[in-house]
């Protein structure tokens, strides 16, 4: 396969600029995906501005301030973001706990561990839990999990909520609803994208490194873990982060089942607030220019949170292959 | 620098041409507004373009919505269960008058306990909201609820999670019978609760309160009979209890002398009168002085034909009817506002 691919990649360069005058088709294609690829980037500039532009008047009444208060109340024009970024960064954190290990064991038993004749099978559902509709998680968080759920939340109180320390977290009414229950739902709705990354990735893992790891007596483990999961790691941090942008700008499932209170709890099992689902809530009897601007004012909070993962995901992969010597 | 403000009625202008564009003719009106009476506008618009072939397209996208429509004149009328104040109007050149009468009431999830058994008074549901009242059994609610056995539970408080008149006309009320919620939250169409879990919408509020049990909510009149919740009876301020009921809400609208009131800015709640029902509201529909006459007249000739025609309608899906007078004063209003 090597030896074919070589020449045909070296000698492309030259085989289009030669005939690039005789076929402007070329030229033209070109610049239409050039255009098609920079107007995505001015759309993205486009919605900062608008996003900064609308939320300017909260910012400016707010200062920094917006993000550092609790206080949410429409009655008297005062507003603050702090409950909402906590909220969104903890139902996030609990689905990215829940989603990367499953999605890591799903993929694994996919490529490594599943007879031939399961995979497809189980590949397509994994396929098609992602093609759900995010309402469709929230109406069955709210009617299915969330029943369920609430009998199983007297027993969190007893067991975890009695550890010293942690068990604040876990102490509250069993209504099913809640920060908890968003989390994990989230992780649900993340678990098929990061799991069919994964399991992409696994699949073009090269069976000869794996092969010559279980020679030399590796197990099944011993060869996820030192032969797949360093060749792949890019890939897999790529799928990871992806998910987690999806986690934090979700919006209708979260809205349904995290019980919607703009307090600041202690205990998961308490009800939160997300970013993303305080302002479907409120945005459309927002009927003050500041109580308005605030909330757009949360649309950029969550549009920059969602930014500095990206970045922060960006460096991690650096970081990453420099570590690795620039091998995959 | 950009002024704020500046793409969200470009964008709402383009979305109106977007979606009645094709169809807005002569006689064509449109209207935005108001989720809450959007059950009423639906059913009226209907009957009325099989009587008329006038067509009334009407957008549920919140009072906000509306009032920010109204203001940026992309549509004909908007509907806000929240009155804007004399001065407000004044200012953006507007009008408004009330549409029909609704009412509200306090649902629960109590084990044993019947609609309709259960007794609570203004001042007993502010303490329950705002979380002084915790208990099922607390003796506030034991002295008014002499014959019942109430659980020691602990109380779970439900309210709306997105912003809505329901909430307003609810906080409204809870404002003029505690001075400490006045002082302390307030009104609007969200408010600051100091605690219990949030549910979008009426039928997030129900599923709450059926689904926790100890829980309490509030919800609109029709879901109480849609879904056969239990309601509580309320004390109103003549002291009497009552049951929620159309009679009730429009009891309520009746001891108001809207004639007096200027642009009709009065609100419903704890109005006085031995029948009156004290959680009642309003949806009020505001229009435009500078809008074409031909525009104004549009709107005027629904809304007429619904005042005289639309009562059976409104009764079957739970809004209460204006008053004869109410009608004759809004209709005093327009000549002088509109000329028309």
């Amino acid at each position: 396969m090597k030896a074919y691919d070589a020449p045909i990649t070296g000698q492309a360069p030259e085989h289009s600029a030669g005939k690039r005058m005789r076929f402007p088709a070329d030229f033209l294609f070109r610049k239409l995906t050039g255009f098609i690829a920079l107007l995505v980037a001015a759309i993205l500039v486009a919605i900062l501005i608008a996003l900064l532009d609308e939320g300017s008047q909260a910012l400016h009444t707010f200062g920094w301030g917006f993000l550092a208060t609790t206080t949410w109340n429409p009655v008297t024009g005062k507003f603050g973001a702090l409950v909402f970024i906590v909220g969104t960064l903890i139902s996030s954190a609990i689905a990215m706990l829940l989603a990367i290990p499953v999605s890591f064991g799903i993929a694994l038993f996919i490529s490594e561990l599943a007879p031939r004749w399961l995979r497809g099978p189980v590949s397509t559902a994994v396929e098609l839990l992602a093609a759900i509709p995010s309402i469709i998680y929230g109406m069955w968080g709210l009617l299915v999990f969330a029943p369920w759920f609430s009998r199983l939340e007297p027993w969190i109180n007893d067991h975890l909520g009695a550890i010293p320390g942690i068990g604040a977290l876990f102490r509250g009414p069993p209504m099913g609803i809640g920060m908890l229950t968003a989390g994990i739902v989230l992780g649900i709705m993340v678990i098929p994208f990061i799991a069919a990354i994964m399991r992409d990735v696994f699949m073009i893992t090269p069976a000869a490194l794996k092969e010559s790891a279980y020679a030399l007596g590796a197990t099944t483990w011993e060869v996820a873990r030192h032969v797949i999961l360093p060749y792949t790691r890019t890939a897999v941090t790529g799928g990871i982060f992806l998910g987690l942008g999806r986690a934090l700008g979700e919006t209708m499932a979260v809205t349904f089942i995290i019980g919607n209170s703009n307090n600041l709890n202690t205990s998961l099992l308490m009800p939160g607030s997300s970013i993303a689902s305080v302002i479907a809530n409120e945005f459309t009897e927002a009927t003050t220019d500041l109580y308005r601007s605030s909330l757009l004012a949360l649309g950029l909070i969550l549009f920059l949170i969602t930014f500095i993962v990206l970045v922060l995901a960006k460096l991690l992969l650096l970081r990453m292959e420099r570590n690795a010597g620039g091998k995959p | 620098m950009f002024k704020h403000c500046s793409i969200m009625p470009r964008l709402a202008v383009f979305a109106a041409i977007a979606t009645f564009g094709i169809a807005a003719q002569a006689a064509n009106i449109t209207g935005a507004g108001s989720t809450w009476v959007y059950p009423l506008v639906a059913k009226w618009s209907a009957a009325y373009a099989k009587k008329t072939g006038n067509q009334v397209n009407y957008q549920s996208i919140g009072s906000g919505g509306g009032i920010a429509q109204i203001k940026a004149g992309t549509v004909a009328f908007g509907a806000s269960d929240k009155p804007l104040t004399p001065e407000e109007l004044n200012k953006a050149g507007l009008i408004q008058f009330p549409t029909a009468i609704a009412g509200e009431d306090l649902v629960y999830n109590l084990a044993g306990i019947k609609p309709g058994q259960l007794i609570l008074s203004g001042p007993l549901v502010a303490d329950i909201y705002m979380g002084k009242v915790t208990k099922w059994n607390d003796p506030a609610i034991a002295k008014l609820n002499p014959g019942l056995k109430l659980p020691a539970m602990n109380i779970t408080v439900v309210h709306r999670s997105d912003g809505s008149g329901t909430t307003f006309t609810f906080a409204n009320y809870l404002s003029k019978v505690s001075p400490e919620w006045k002082s302390k939250i307030g009104a609007d169409t969200s408010v600051a609760w100091p605690t219990g879990v949030g549910g979008k919408g009426n039928e997030g509020v129900s599923s709450y309160v059926q689904r926790i049990p100890g829980s309490i909510g509030y919800v609109e009149y029709a879901y109480i009979l849609e879904n056969h919740m239990s309601y509580a009876r309320m004390i109103n301020s003549a002291g009497k209890v009552v049951s929620p009921s159309l009679k009730g809400f429009q009891a309520a609208a009746a001891n108001v002398d809207f004639t007096k009131a200027k642009d009709f800015y009065v609100i419903l709640t704890n109005q006085p009168g031995a029948d009156s029902w004290p959680i009642s509201g309003c949806t009020w529909q505001i229009l435009r002085k500078d809008a074409p006459k031909a525009t104004n007249e549009a709107v005027i000739k629904f809304f007429t034909w619904g005042f005289e025609h639309g009562q059976d309608m409104a009764r079957s899906i739970a809004f209460g009817p204006l008053p004869p007078s109410t009608v004759s004063a809004i209709q005093t209003y327009w000549s002088k506002n509109l000329g028309i």
